[in-house]
């Protein structure tokens, strides 16, 4: 096989490849079924991952089934994306400790040293991740914790071959085929996957596996699968661009429409992959002396989001959601020179009342004065 | 506090289960190291019975059923610098509340001799009786809410009251969500954290034991319940349950209950 080119991996080896990563000294996460869903969880080997299982996705609504295959991966995604293992739902920043006499002092915290490496990744999430890398690493204070899990970080894509109803990753261009920002990317087909590198990491990698070169058709049979997989996905964002009007009609009567379904749960934003906001509070020992400074994930969603003293700016959930999207599709081209949309479609399945922002934006994009 | 002597703190009881008391017993170990920098005055599921007078902190379980209650918290309320309620019965009148709406004569459905059980028409929260600093919601609370207010309160600060929903915190932890995923009906958009998404994370959807979080949007839940396919009457019970007298859950309860649906 030349050197970075397309290796063949029978689904027979894939043990190989979860002893190369673990001689490389890294941790296998990914994908298994857990209670009925697929989350993102420590492997022990190939018999840990999905086999067999596809999801069925709706606004509101996630279910697994059998798939009549021997598939790794013919599902879509779960409700985790990278996020949770680089910018943690939970961390102690740092300790500031008091002596009776002497002056206060602060400790700064670290995460705990883990190199992950992550086996499934999509193309949604890896464009999600690129922008994440943008706002916690690309400014003039990078974040330290995200830097240090980020550093230590192996990615293994896979080109998505069963996008799920709510996907439209085909529509804002970052899906379904993974083509920049991972180590490794496989193709999935029934007899086993193809393998391609996509840094230096990744070129080793393949190296050691030795595999031999994909039989004739391979290929062709991998591009056509995700021609498909972008074809048949049922949801896109409207053509064109829209952020002006979008952002230039606060007092759209259509807001109010989507308030009243909108529990302000936050849930959107949680599972969104992009979304970044925290807030953060002290844990004061009783002893008086001593206090943890903890951040955690917060959402445009809540109060405190927008509390300014002695008020929050955004008190109900018209103009909670309004900020959300407006943002999301709008401002964050200002910010990232990008939507901050990757078209995963988690916001939609994960929401409890089924809101599906791809129906609403165009009636949102209406003139509402009929003009 | 200022004062050199040890700040005296005091956990009593109305018209409850004694639950929030087991919880702030649970704290263990945290619990002796408390000990040592407060008096605890009167604590009976601990054992100290004490009077209750010249009290810096008390904290209130229970609601208010009888006139014997009435007359504690008031009495209470004028030897305590901080009064805290603690659990859903001292903050919103409880699982007993439910008698608030009935209309029947429950009390000889529910005992052989109802001549011997004096209580009020209704059981209503402390916060009906008297002025209240902090109200620490939950079935039960749990100890460390407890011990984080005392931390706020010893130091002269303001005790950071939770403000988030189940949801946000059930994310925080990874759960996925139980009514996306199963189709189990769950208060958590709609309600107040503090319990760290307990029931979420043994597959039970929340019953709300933390009362209304802020900005509640129960209309479009109990709509989303009766597509998960409860009747009216369900969604009227998840509501009126553990804090049937919070305001939000009142309201929403009472509209999908049979007397008051306009149909």
């Amino acid at each position: 096989m030349p050197e970075g080119s397309q290796g063949f991996l029978k689904r027979e080896r894939l043990q190989d490849l979860f002893d190369l990563l673990v001689r490389f000294g890294f941790e296998p996460v990914g994908p298994r079924v857990q209670d009925g869903i697929i989350v993102y969880a420590p492997l022990s080997g190939p018999e840990d991952l999905p086999w067999g299982v596809r999801d069925l996705q709706d606004p509101g609504s996630y279910r697994i089934e059998p798939d009549l295959g021997e598939r790794n991966f013919s599902w879509a995604n779960g409700p985790q994306a990278l996020k949770p293992f680089l910018f943690a739902p939970r961390d102690t920043l740092w300790e500031s400790r008091r002596d009776i006499s002497g002056p206060l002092s602060f400790s700064p915290l670290s995460p705990p040293n883990r190199r992950l490496a992550v086996i499934g990744v999509r193309s949604c999430d890896l464009a999600a991740l690129s922008l994440q890398d943008r706002h916690f690493l690309k400014g003039p204070f990078p974040d330290p914790f995200y830097k240090a899990r980020r550093q230590d970080l192996l990615l293994i894509a896979v080109d998505c071959s069963h996008p799920a109803r709510t996907c439209f990753c085909a529509s804002t261009g970052d899906g379904p085929e993974a083509r920049s920002g991972f180590d490794l990317a496989l193709g999935e087909l029934d007899e086993g996957f193809l393998v391609r590198p996509g840094s230096d990491l990744g070129r080793t990698l393949l190296r050691e596996l030795s595999l031999a070169p994909p039989a004739p058709g391979m290929e062709e049979r991998l591009t056509a699968q995700t021609d498909h997989a972008a074809s048949v996905q049922e949801r896109h964002l409207p053509p064109g661009e829209f952020r002006h009007d979008l952002v230039s009609r606060p007092d759209h009567p259509h807001w109010a429409q989507i308030a009243a379904r909108c529990l302000s749960c936050g849930n959107c934003t949680a599972v969104c992959p992009t979304c970044f906001c925290f807030s953060e509070r002290e844990e004061p020992a009783l002893d008086g002396h001593h206090s943890l400074h903890v951040r955690e994930w917060d959402s445009c969603f809540t109060a405190g989001h927008s509390y300014l003293h002695p008020a929050p700016l955004r008190e109900d959930t018209r103009v909670r959601y309004r900020q959300w999207l407006t943002h999301k599709l709008g401002t964050w081209h200002d910010q990232y020179g990008r939507s901050g949309c990757v078209g995963c479609g988690r916001c939609l399945t994960w929401c409890p009342v089924g809101i599906d922002f791809t129906d609403d934006l165009p009636r949102l994009l209406e003139d509402p004065d009929g003009g | 506090m200022t004062t050199s002597r040890k700040p005296r703190i005091a956990v009593v009881k109305l018209a409850s289960c004694d639950g929030c008391q087991l919880a702030f017993l649970g704290l263990g170990e945290k619990l002796l190291e408390l000990a040592s920098q407060v008096e605890i005055v009167h604590f009976a599921e601990a054992g100290p019975l004490g009077a209750l007078t010249d009290l810096d902190i008390t904290f209130i379980e229970g609601s208010v059923s009888t006139r014997e209650d009435q007359d504690t918290v008031h009495s209470v309320r004028r030897q305590s610098r901080f009064l805290v309620t603690i659990g859903a019965c001292a903050t919103s009148g409880g699982i007993q509340a439910l008698r608030n709406l009935s209309a029947g004569n429950l009390l000889s459905s529910v005992y052989p001799s109802p001549e011997y059980v004096d209580f009020l028409a209704h059981s209503t929260p402390v916060s009906s009786e008297v002025g209240v600093d902090l109200e620490l919601w939950g079935c039960p609370v749990n100890g460390t809410q407890i011990l984080t207010a005392i931390a706020s309160l010893l130091f002269g600060a303001a005790p950071a009251a939770e403000r988030d929903k189940v949801c946000l915190e059930c994310k925080r932890r990874q759960i996925p969500c139980v009514m996306v995923a199963k189709g189990i009906p769950c208060l958590g958009p709609v309600t107040l954290t503090g319990c760290g998404a307990l029931c979420p994370s043994f597959d039970r959807g929340c019953y709300g034991c933390y009362g209304p979080s802020e900005n509640p949007e129960t209309p479009s839940l109990a709509r989303r319940f009766a597509g998960l396919g409860l009747l009216p009457d369900d969604i009227a019970r998840r509501f009126l349950f553990v804090n049937s007298q919070a305001p939000a859950f009142l309201a929403e309860g009472r509209r999908w209950t049979k007397e008051d649906r306009h149909e």
